[in-house]
């Protein structure tokens, strides 16, 4: 059995995700081949090739592939996919575009986000934002799955698989890159922060959600979340919307500051490994969920919080 | 121009998930259905696109039971101009409803196929990127801006860390993010109106694909649920605990 992992890196460096879905890989049992699409990705592909259990590195680059173009990734790989009984990527935003297009271009059924590798053809993934888990066995011939990285540990270094060059393929023509915005903001992303503070409709206003939340985010360095019922009432913007129709967080710590935890919003946060409530009543299904519940007034708490935070140099 | 949008009848986002005693699946008997949310935006950016004058004819398709048709009067009382039922009551893959939507665009000839870039039910994330490739077209997924003009649609994508634009020439498969717009609640004359609208209705045997499942499910289970943890009784008393018995500071 030959499996290929897709790399996950931002241009220079290969993100962890890769590693982690190495590991997946060999649950699945094989030879394991990474691919990295890009442009001067060199050194990515050199991090590629010393994790442990690689048998080969193949480096594809040009423009299209370093701007993330899916059918210039499509036209790259689909000529060397005849020689894999499975593709496996991290479930990334660029994962989750690429695998089920693969897919259907070879007329298989892709699993998205596997959670757990039973054997080569059955898996566990998240359904209904992770409210339940179902086991699918595929009866096709190959295997193309994302992989939730973060469910998973980083395959170690050690390996020095060679590298080889892949032919890059005509890029796209019928879709072009016209620009990339990184986030500015200095905090980080919602959907892989270590810490997330999330404010809910008890603060009231969109002055009192930034006043309140955004010090003690910059204090922990976190990413800043909010329910449902803030961003309906326009005191947080769209994206910041954590729960089923939002985004769904698995944070070392999540901080819940004023949210009384509708079910869609506690899907969202279920697989947090450390969840804290702030809330002034003690009766809110949030506190049915959290590991550490504060009932009380959040414009005490939060100040206080602040200040301790501060004693112990955070 | 021709929009087509495909939305799905699924669990309300509001109802508490269950899982079957037999693990067979979610228990859906006698719960409350609604529009898969990401569809609701999709139907949303249609019906803008038709207001501002780039489009002109909205066709909303479910592929789904016969209920399915509830689904579908939502989109028409939203604004859509015309809508039909593929009519099955097997739950088809990603892979099928691909395959069943691409027939149904070789007949319709859209020039935007606008849908949620997930069903909150499945969590596939996966027809678009599948029709997409079966109709041998661009795709821009995961979609929070939306400019059409001159037979190219510039799609802003939430992807990892930030935003990434993209142009892409038409016919296309845009898949609609959270960040796309905010779905109006529709008025009731307009829900009146929807009510005498008509709804076409095919069986899924009329578009001639395999709609056989290639994956077959083993069992569904609940994950292991959060328990209530402890009340702590100050913010220094919380700092403490978070730093030194869950170690997450």
């Amino acid at each position: 059995m030959a499996i290929l992992v897709i790399a996950d890196h931002d241009g220079a460096a290969l993100r962890d995700t890769t590693a982690k879905t190495v590991t997946a890989a060999l649950k699945l049992g094989g030879d394991i081949d990474i691919v990295v699409l890009g442009k001067d990705a060199g050194a990515a592909a050199d991090a590629a090739a010393k994790i442990s259990g690689v048998r080969k590195v193949l480096l594809a680059q040009s423009d299209a592939l370093g701007q993330g173009l899916v059918e210039a990734e499509e036209a790259a790989l689909l000529p060397i996919l005849g020689g894999y009984d499975a593709v496996l990527s991290p479930a990334t935003s660029a994962g989750k575009n690429l695998i089920p297009r693969l897919a259907a271009r070879l007329d298989l059924a892709p699993i998205n986000e596997v959670v757990e590798v039973i054997d080569a053809k059955t898996f566990v993934r998240p359904i209904y934002a992770g409210n339940a888990l179902e086991t699918v066995k595929t009866s096709d011939a190959k295997v193309l799955a994302t992989i939730r990285p973060t469910v998973f540990a980083a395959a170690p270094d050690g390996g020095s698989a060679p590298v080889e060059t892949l032919d890059a393929g005509p890029g796209s023509s019928a879709s072009r890159f016209v620009s990339q915005d990184q986030v500015k903001s200095g905090r980080p992303e919602l959907g892989s922060a270590k810490i997330v503070i999330s404010g809910g409709r008890a603060l009231g206003s969109e002055e009192e959600f930034k006043g309140v939340l955004e010090p003690l985010a910059d204090k922990l360095g976190a990413a800043i979340g909010a329910s449902r019922a803030a961003v309906d009432a326009g005191y947080a913007p769209n994206d910041y919307q954590v729960g089923q129709t939002g985004k769904v967080v698995a944070p070392d710590l999540y901080i819940a500051i004023g949210i009384s935890g509708a079910i869609q919003h506690l899907a969202g946060i279920k697989d947090a490994k450390v969840i804290v409530a702030i809330n002034k009543d003690a009766e809110a299904p949030i506190f049915g969920v959290a590991d550490y519940g504060l009932v009380g007034d959040y414009q005490t708490i939060v100040p206080e919080l602040m200040a301790e935070l501060t004693k112990i140099g955070r | 121009m021709k929009l087509l949008v495909p939305v799905k009848r699924v669990l309300d986002y509001n109802v508490k998930v269950r899982v079957k005693a037999d693990h067979s699946g979610v228990d859906l008997a006698n719960l409350k259905m609604s529009m898969n949310p990401f569809d609701e935006i999709a139907v949303e950016e249609a019906v803008r696109l038709k207001e501002k004058g780039v489009a002109t004819d909205i066709l909303v398709v479910s592929i789904g039971p016969a209920q399915a048709q509830d689904t579908l009067r939502t989109a028409l009382a939203m604004g859509a101009d015309r809508a039909l039922l593929i009519q099955t009551d097997a739950d088809l893959e990603p892979l099928a409803v691909a395959k069943v939507l691409q027939a149904l665009a070789d007949q319709e000839k859209p020039d935007l196929i606008i849908m949620g870039k997930q069903a909150i039910d499945g969590d596939n994330n996966a027809v678009g990127q599948m029709l997409a490739a079966l109709m041998d077209r661009p795709q821009a997924t995961f979609a929070s801006k939306v400019d059409v003009s001159g037979g190219k649609a510039e799609v802003t994508r939430e992807v990892d860390g930030g935003l990434q634009t993209i142009s892409v020439d038409l016919p296309a498969v845009i898949t609609a993010d959270l960040r796309l717009n905010e779905p109006r609640f529709a008025s009731l004359p307009n829900i009146m109106k929807a009510r005498k609208k008509p709804i076409e209705i095919k069986p899924v045997a009329d578009y001639g694909v395999d709609t056989a499942p290639r994956l077959s499910v083993v069992k569904v289970t609940e994950p292991a649920g959060r328990k209530a943890g402890i009340k702590v009784t100050s913010a220094a008393d919380l700092v403490q605990r978070l730093k030194t018995e869950a170690g997450v500071l």
